[in-house]
């Protein structure tokens, strides 16, 4: 009874975290604090940018809680089965070759592009992982995945090195993810992805916890586990794919939201999941923040600063919480 | 009437046979430990009655054939406990404990008042009702022992299999969680088979020993049966002394070859 009630606890203190979050990402910016004056751009630029990042910072922390659940490992993020490297090798390929073709489109393709090569990367994994076995066991899979991870980012590679100084600037800035354009239309873009995924694993939150005693023993306990392995790998592949396409590749976040989760929260993903979500969104508005105002008018690239904020945060939750991990 | 019957039961892995055809059954109530040397096959007998191994041949539990269940109609009438069960360390003991239910929660229902009712009632009765907020890291090698088992009657299940439950235990643990076994298989009518190397405590508890070699089962009948000298010289290869004792209690002890 008592674990029940602390779960309630948890998510209702992330839920005013995550509302705390929002009101400070409203209120500081460049333009500075909300007045009638200035509405405009906290409604068309500012707002939007909160919304992506509360959504990206979401999804991608509840699909890393996810994977990890369901490869039993801590340090698994939703890059694991290459959307990452699928999706940097689509936005390269329109940075690089499709930029002046496509400059007059009214859809812009990178996102596509993005959102495709994730997809078709971890289709790929998952198909070579099941030629050879991944049914039974998931380190067949993880091992394909970092084949195929390691194929997408020899082929940048080979694009890069043939391509000018300014491709290659704008596919890194690119890679180091980035919520500089935000814009309300990319927020109905994702969103619907981003609800499915995240109802999909929410609905799974029970069966994580019963993969955690292991593939054998969660099958004795009625668990058909390559089906709910493949059903979340599906939906947080398509959340993470979605949310690459409008940001880039945020790292960390996936790591390490779960993480502090659960120190904090135990390691039932009855709580985890729904907690990462909120803390995970909370997370990357404050970390957007310091993106737009350090080298103002220039942006700090979000993904250095989940880094730079992320990591001597996790170091000391760490040194401080040593038993539990 | 929950009895288990093995028909022609096979495991192939691979183009390998684990388990030649055999048959077997246990009544409702009764307790077959499976003995034999590594490799002959007991733990893929246990394996494929909990539906983890491929197999050929029936298994049946009260006249029903497991091949056509599914996972959870198969895990509420067989709980399994492995030999290295796997023990996340920041799970609670409740929460392990509840785990046993998962059975009866349909798809994408969660544990309900019920289930807890039931969890804190077997934690009660296995005297772990004071672990119940501790961290399974904190567990020492006998209590996560009784916690597996509550774990598995937690599952319902009328049909429990345990592989080697005793392995890792000390003499006096090895007892406790033995006799633990026992009186729930009175006290709920457990169908019990376990497989086992310690042959003394197999013949002290089982009704009925099977005896496999090379995935063959090569003799089956009561412990007094089965625990010949010739018998087990045969089969493992070793010079023993049995002393039948007039409680029939049957202890198995190795000649020392160098004296």
């Amino acid at each position: 009874m008592t674990t029940g009630r602390r779960g309630w606890v948890w998510l209702l203190g992330a839920a005013m975290v995550l509302a705390a979050a929002v009101v400070i990402g409203v209120m500081i910016g460049p333009a500075g604090g909300v007045s009638s004056a200035n509405w405009n751009i906290i409604w068309n630029v500012r707002m939007p940018r909160v919304a992506l990042a509360a959504i990206v910072g979401a999804m991608l922390s509840l699909a890393g809680a996810s994977y990890q659940g369901v490869f039993r490992n801590p340090l698994v993020d939703p890059y694991l089965l290459g959307a990452a490297g699928g999706a940097g090798l689509g936005a390269t390929f329109v940075i690089a070759y499709g930029r002046t073709v496509t400059s007059d489109w009214l859809v812009d393709p990178l996102p596509l592009a993005a959102f495709a090569g994730a997809l078709v990367a971890v289709s790929i994994t998952y198909m070579v992982g099941a030629a050879f076995g991944a049914v039974r066991s998931s380190t067949t899979l993880v091992l394909a995945g970092v084949a195929v991870a390691s194929l997408t980012t020899a082929v940048q590679a080979f694009v890069l090195q043939r391509s000018s100084d300014g491709v290659v600037r704008a596919v890194y800035n690119w890679l180091l993810g980035s919520l500089v354009n935000a814009s309300w239309s990319d927020v109905r873009l994702v969103l619907p992805y981003v609800i499915v995924s995240s109802a999909v694993l929410l609905a799974h939150r029970r069966h994580l916890d019963v993969l955690r005693v292991g593939d054998d023993e969660a099958a004795t306990l009625g668990i058909n586990v390559s089906r709910v392995r493949i059903i979340v790998v599906v939906a947080a592949t398509v959340g993470t794919a979605a949310v690459v396409s409008v940001s880039g590749l945020i790292t960390f976040v996936g790591i390490v939201v779960p993480h502090v989760v659960r120190m904090l929260a135990g390691g039932s993903y009855r709580r985890v999941l729904p907690i990462s979500l909120a803390v995970g969104a909370a997370f990357l508005i404050l970390a957007d923040v310091p993106g737009r105002m350090l080298q103002n008018p220039a942006e700090t690239p979000i993904g250095v600063v989940t880094a730079f904020c992320g990591a001597p945060f996790f170091i000391v939750l760490l040194r401080s919480r040593r038993s539990t991990v | 009437m929950t009895d288990l019957a093995l028909r022609e039961l096979t495991v192939r892995y691979g183009n390998r046979d684990a388990v030649h055809p055999l048959s077997l059954t246990v009544p409702s109530g009764g307790w077959l430990c499976l003995i034999g040397p590594n490799g002959a096959g007991k733990s893929s007998v246990m394996r494929a009655t909990c539906g983890l191994a491929p197999h050929g041949g029936v298994i049946a539990i009260a006249g029903e054939e497991t091949a056509a269940m599914t996972a959870r109609e198969r895990a509420r009438r067989v709980a399994y406990v492995p030999q290295a069960p796997v023990l996340p360390a920041d799970m609670t003991v409740f929460d392990y404990v509840l785990l046993g239910r998962s059975p009866f929660i349909s798809y994408f229902g969660s544990v309900s008042a019920q289930d807890r009712v039931i969890a804190n009632d077997i934690l009660q009765r296995l005297d772990l009702a004071a672990f119940s907020d501790r961290m399974l890291s904190t567990l020492s090698g006998g209590e996560s022992q009784r916690l597996v088992l509550a774990r598995s009657i937690a599952q319902g299940a009328p049909v429990l299999l345990l592989d080697e439950p005793t392995s890792a235990l000390d003499i006096g643990h090895q007892q406790q969680a033995l006799e633990l076994v026992d009186r729930m298989r009175h006290e709920c009518g457990l169908t019990v088979v376990s497989a086992m190397h310690d042959l003394t405590l197999a013949g002290l508890y089982a009704d009925r020993l099977a005896l496999l070699h090379e995935g063959h089962l090569v003799a089956e009948g009561t412990p007094a049966q089965v625990l010949r000298p010739e018998i087990l010289s045969e089969f493992y290869g070793v010079s023993v002394r049995v002393h039948y004792d007039d409680d029939g209690t049957v202890v198995v002890v190795p000649n020392r070859r160098t004296r």
